[in-house]
């Protein structure tokens, strides 16, 4: 692996049964990146992230993330899920389980932490997002926005080099999507490599170094932020950025 | 611009509330309805007041033999005399206390559970108390009386059978669940070609399989106890029940859940033990709660094969010559308490369902 | 070797070769230890038996049987007498059980009530004691023949049947049977024909009316062409019995009153739901546009009311089916009665015998899964 990639995507291509969903995706990305991925629906922005942290397997190409290999192998997927953390749109919090419950279960059961530490932990992170008053809720008692910034919360708990958002402001009332927003905007500061997919413009304008635009399931065009938005050079994105932006 | 007084809250006009208004409403709003009201309240007449008239007014409560039972009722000495029989089957009158025991355990056990809030000391308890229970219905060790199962019978066998099918077919059943929803087509084939045979069948067939033939599966020397037997006809049973019922939980399980698990590092188990199943079983409760009820009215059926469950001590009761014709205080009595435990139940599992209703909104 | 170990897809190929083989050895053991014991007790094996004389007499036969016949005969008699009881018992559960559900529905709170406490009552009771009561409590109260209870003269019951006349197979009662048939097919016609009115002019044309008339004139004037003489064979006291007629034994009554009353409870609640899943909201609309609350109930309601019902309505059928083997109980002559349990008993061939019962059963229910899945692909096709 090149000396500051952290993540390596070379000549991927995925297919649904007969359904040709990513094609001869190349992409790199360096350690301390943020990357916004942007598209219309159906371009395979999701499934690509997906690949990187095995949740979609891929038929050809190669996705090397931090030395490890994404292939069929359970050792190298427990440690590639160990160092990325994936926030999802429609939060995927456990409902059955409390607000702290949820962040302590994978420190206690996968790196086999004390029950004090990863509660202790666990209550750094809450704060961190700001709502450590909530900890002892249960998810279906919080609003969306604060059950987004717990989902961030637990990703957070296993301390990944990488994470990888999914649409995570899609699913949320337009009043709560700032809240959810500011915290990864915090976040991008700390010097996190972040993929996210995402239409929020605003974000990608003030801390993307990279937006890419995905279409029919190939990178179309990639430029940094200000060049994306205000010179597209591709005729997509053009209609694509007509699209988005005239709300 | 006009600004409003505020007005005053007061009570409905007497004529849209009250008895009268209800009655009018619900009974008599119609000739029709008025009719059906009649034809109800007619057919209360002919069915309540005859049997009130035999069950209480003419019958006989107090006495010990036939000969005083005089009135044209109902002759409850005979539940009276009896009632051992209903209760314990043949267990030998001197064991009598170990049984009596079980029962104050447990209703202590159920009692002190609500004090206890963690839930890996609750189950301890309830094992431990299964296990004790056991030990001392059979005995044979720690200087018990050993009690042969064949003299076992009455409801406790009933409760026996029934309980000892719970708890078995449960992780049985969740391992089934499991196995259906699994991709590996092997797995998924064997199960689901179990759970189909098995609901295909009605359980008599099972309960003869299992009498019959299943002693010719194993050598000679290994003998089955005919309770066993029945024990595991109808553990198989019920896990296919529960199996389906778990399924229809899992299925209730969105995608995401499973994606969210995987994505936190969770192995395979652990995922499905910590996050999967607890939600699911949530689901099925209610489900679940109705196949136990169905369980537990399954047990008669272990008459057919020889064992003697609640239902067959009414004739084996009626059959004493001194207490001949007998039969319908018998059955009355068997009814009523079949239909308690069943009713009191299915009561339970609807305020289970309530529970659970508010719980995941 | 090890990398490939923790392949997933390896993993998963070796752990089904484990099952596999892990059931193989469990059935060779199961097998050969069968093959013992079966030779040891002096068990014969294989479907000869189905050809020997079965030795027993059955007293309820729709087709004829004698004990001279073979077991592969009584099992026929067993086949149709489980066909039989589950025939009869399906038509008059849902007869009681539509009654009950929709009676549970209505708007006096008396009648609502009694049938709440019907189903409270009779579903809590296990089918079995329900089976024993009325064999060992009513069916037994019944008198002796000398004093049965008649009706009009020709209708006995006591403590050996219910005895009824059967009229004889000549030209009244052929001519009888093709009206009533023939009013069933114009039935079917007289719909379709109405419906394509309807849409062409608009004009409606009351179907029910007409074929609830029809079911009646037709086989009045049927009768009368036919030569208006049923010839009925009546059932006569002589000596300790009756002769003549058909005898319907306390077993069958017993075994059928007992799952109609078991089964239209659960029919009752399927119904139940179906119409109170209809929304209210369905039937204000249906207001709100001017139908009559008849045209409500037939176009609106019903229609969807109907389509929740029916799968749990015929998973109870299936249920019928199965507990009609609990006839072994009272000795009523079917499939499990008979051939699993007295076929059995003389033979020993019990592997044969029981797989043989369960297939039967596990065909009825493939037969009722597959029309359950037609059901539910055509309601599927129809909610785009």
């Amino acid at each position: 692996m090149e000396n500051n990639n952290v993540i390596e995507i070379k000549n991927l291509n995925k297919w649904y049964g007969d359904f040709h969903v990513l094609k001869d995706i190349n992409f790199e990305v360096k350690k301390g990146e943020i990357i916004v991925v942007c598209g219309p629906s159906g371009s395979g922005k999701s499934t690509l992230i997906r690949c990187i942290n095995y949740l979609e397997q891929f038929q050809e190409g190669t996705i090397t993330v931090d030395g490890i290999q994404v292939v069929d192998d359970i050792k190298k997927i427990k440690a590639l899920r160990e160092d990325v953390a994936m926030v999802f749109q429609h939060f995927n919090l456990f409902p059955h389980l409390s607000i702290v419950d949820n962040l302590t279960l994978s420190p206690i059961w996968v790196k086999k932490q004390p029950k004090k530490d990863a509660i202790a932990t666990a209550m750094k992170f809450l704060d961190r997002v700001g709502i450590a008053e909530q900890a002892d809720k249960y998810p279906n008692q919080l609003s969306g926005g604060q059950q987004q910034r717990v989902a961030i919360a637990r990703s957070l708990c296993k301390n990944p080099n990488i994470m990888l958002f999914d649409e995570p402001t899609s699913a949320l009332d337009p009043e709560m999507v700032s809240e959810v927003l500011d915290v990864m905007v915090e976040l991008a500061k700390e010097g996190r490599t972040m993929i996210c997919v995402t239409h929020e413009m605003g974000f990608a304008k003030k801390v993307a170094d990279r937006v890419i635009f995905m279409d029919a399931g190939q990178i179309v065009e990639e430029n940094t932020p200000d060049k994306f938005f205000d010179n597209p050079e591709s005729d997509r994105l053009k209609l694509f950025l007509d699209q988005i932006l005239s709300h | 611009m006009a600004v409003y007084e505020e007005k005053q809250t007061l009570e409905a006009p007497s004529s849209t509330k009250g008895f009268i208004h209800w009655a009018k409403e619900n009974l008599f709003s119609t000739p029709l309805n008025t009719l059906m009201t009649f034809a109800g309240i007619g057919i209360l007449y002919y069915i309540i007041p005859p049997f009130l008239q035999w069950a209480y007014f003419d019958a006989n409560f107090a006495g010990t033999t036939k000969e005083q039972c005089t009135g044209d009722g109902a002759c409850w000495i005979f539940i009276k005399m009896k009632i051992d029989l209903f209760m314990y089957g043949f267990y030998p009158q001197e064991e009598l206390w170990r049984l009596k025991t079980i029962v104050m355990l447990f209703i202590a056990m159920i009692i002190g559970l609500r004090f206890i809030k963690k839930g890996s000391i609750k189950f301890l308890i309830i094992t431990f108390f299964f296990i004790l229970s056991l030990i001392l219905v059979t005995g044979g060790i720690f200087g018990l009386e050993y009690v042969a199962t064949d003299r076992w019978g009455g409801l406790m066998l009933t409760i026996i059978v029934a309980s000892v099918g719970i708890v078995f077919s449960f992780p049985i059943g969740i391992i089934v669940a499991f196995g259906r929803q699994s991709n590996l087509p092997i797995i998924r084939s064997v199960c689901v070609t179990y759970v189909e045979m098995i609901r295909g069948v009605p359980l008599i067939t099972i309960l003869f399989m299992s009498s019959v033939i299943l002693p010719l599966f194993f050598p000679e020397g290994i003998s089955f106890d005919k309770l066993l037997r029945a024990l595991i006809g109808i553990t198989l049973f019920q896990a296919a029940y529960v199996a389906e019922n778990i399924r229809g939980g899992l299925q209730a399980i969105p995608k995401g859940q499973y994606e969210a698990a995987d994505a936190i590092g969770l192995s395979y188990w652990q995922k499905m033990l910590l996050v999967i199943l607890p939600q699911a079983l949530k689901v099925a409760i209610p489900n679940l709660v109705g196949a136990f009820i169905s369980l537990f009215q399954d047990t008669t059926l272990v008459l057919i094969i020889g064992l003697f469950d609640l239902l067959s001590t009414v004739t084996i009761a009626a059959a004493d010559s001194n207490w001949l014709g007998m039969e319908t205080e018998g059955y009355v009595f068997v009814t009523a308490i079949f239909w308690a435990f069943c009713y009191g139940m299915s009561r339970y599992s609807n305020k289970l369902e309530k529970q659970f209703d508010t719980n995941l909104k | 070797m090890m990398r490939a170990l923790r392949n997933q897809k390896v993993r998963g190929i070796l752990f089904q070769i484990l099952t596999i083989l892990g059931l193989i050895a469990f059935l060779w053991y199961i097998g050969s230890n069968t093959m013992t014991n079966i030779e040891q007790r002096g068990i014969r094996t294989g479907f000869d038996f189905l050809n020997s004389t079965a030795g027993f007499s059955i007293d309820e036969t729709p087709i004829e049987f004698s004990s001279t016949d073979t077991h592969g005969r009584v099992f026929l008699v067993g086949l149709s007498n489980t066909l039989i009881i589950t025939f009869f018992g399906i038509i008059l559960s849902t007869i009681l059980g539509l009654i009950i559900g929709v009676l549970r529905l209505s708007n006096n709170w008396i009648i609502k009530k009694l049938a709440a406490t019907y189903i409270d009552i009779f579903r809590n009771i296990p089918i079995l004691l329900q089976i024993l009561f009325w064999y060992n409590v009513v069916l037994s109260s019944l008198p002796s023949p000398k004093q049965s209870i008649d009706f009009l003269g020709s209708i006995f019951i006591n403590n050996r049947g219910l005895y009824i006349p059967t009229p004889e197979l000549n030209s009244t009662t052929i001519s009888v049977l093709l009206g009533l048939a023939a009013t069933v097919i114009g039935a079917i016609f007289l719909n379709k024909w109405a419906n394509k009115r309807q849409e062409k002019t608009g004009q409606d044309f009351p179907v029910v009316l007409a074929v609830l008339g029809a079911i009646i004139i037709v086989p009045i004037i049927a009768y009368f062409i036919g030569g208006a003489n049923f010839n009925f064979d009546y059932p006569k006291l002589g000596g300790f019995n009756f002769s003549g007629g058909k005898v319907i034994s306390p077993e069958f009554l017993a075994l059928t009153f007992a799952l109609v009353i078991y089964t239209a409870t659960f029919i009752a609640e399927a119904v139940r739901s179906g119409i109170e899943a209809v929304s209210k909201g369905q039937k204000e609309a249906a207001a709100s546009i001017g139908l009559s609350s008849y045209q409500a109930l037939k176009l609106v309601v019903l229609p969807q009311a109907i389509r929740i019902a029916i799968p749990p309505v015929i998973n109870q059928y299936l249920n019928l089916a199965k507990n009609s083997s609990l006839a072994a109980a009272i000795g009523y002559p079917e499939i499990v009665t008979v051939f699993a349990g007295t076929s059995l008993n003389q033979t020993g061939q019990a592997i044969e015998i029981l797989a043989i019962t369960m297939l039967v059963y596990l065909t009825i229910s493939l037969v009722v899964s597959a029309i359950l899945n037609w059901f539910n692909h055509k309601m599927k096709t129809k909610e785009r």
